[in-house]
């Protein structure tokens, strides 16, 4: 299991790789990559910055890949965050679960992201023509993460 | 003491990521001491909100969590990463 917090960006293809070199019984390797796009609510997107909370965000990130791990038999997760300034096009997160078989794969990454989503300590806020502001919290996330109860 | 922090648009709106409270008996869960804050004055009405989370010792609580002397309690508006 890796976490990693980091301003550098990094490439979701290595990341992934590295998941499935890990152990040669795993069978199947998921991975989600999140993007910045360059627009958001009806507004043109320059940019974003991510704020979190150092020391909580770790923590946070480790009890959701615990919980996935209670779930599904999973031989690898990795989530890779990024923090600080970034501009459209440039990918946000990866999460990558490494399974036997498939099923435990999909759901274990669906299953991280909802949770990461709605309660890992990151904000977003984002440059728009119109000046900054923050993003707020959608909904349809937390009607997402409840999935799971 | 209390380490109280606040981060993102609660940060920006406090003009403070946080501060060092003295701990008493009353404040004996993060609403007590979120209510004392509220009490300074306009600005500090964003801790009212519905949306608002909170942690004590970088773990995610609800408002009724107790606080004890030594407690590090965030305020935050939801999160948005990913």
């Amino acid at each position: 299991m890796a976490i990693r917090v980091q301003v550098a960006a990094f490439q979701p293809g290595v990341e992934l790789e590295a998941l499935h070199a890990a152990n040669a019984g795993i069978g199947a390797v998921v991975g989600f990559v999140g993007y910045v796009r360059d627009y958001n609510d009806g507004n043109a997107v320059a940019a974003l910055t991510l704020e979190h909370y150092p020391g909580m965000t770790e923590k946070a990130l480790a009890g959701i890949v615990e919980q996935a791990g209670q779930r599904w038999p999973l031989l690898g997760v990795e989530i890779v965050h990024r923090v600080g300034h970034l501009l459209p096009g440039e990918p946000i997160v990866f999460v990558g679960t490494a399974s036997s078989h498939r099923q435990a794969a999909f759901d274990a990454c669906n299953f991280i992201m909802d949770y990461l989503k709605t309660r890992a300590p990151f904000w977003k806020r984002e440059d728009t023509p119109e000046g900054a502001r923050w993003v707020d919290g959608r909904d349809s996330d937390q009607s997402a993460a409840r999935r799971w109860d | 003491m209390i380490e109280v922090r606040f981060f993102a648009r609660y940060r920006e709106a406090l003009d403070s990521d946080g501060e060092s409270l003295a701990w008493s008996a009353e404040l004996d869960s993060l609403d007590a001491l979120r209510r004392q804050l509220l009490a300074r004055g306009e600005a500090w009405q964003v801790l009212a909100e519905k949306g608002l989370m909170c942690a004590r010792n970088q773990e995610l609580c609800s408002l009724a969590e107790p606080l004890a002397d030594g407690d590090e309690v965030a305020f935050f508006p939801p999160v948005t990463g990913g």
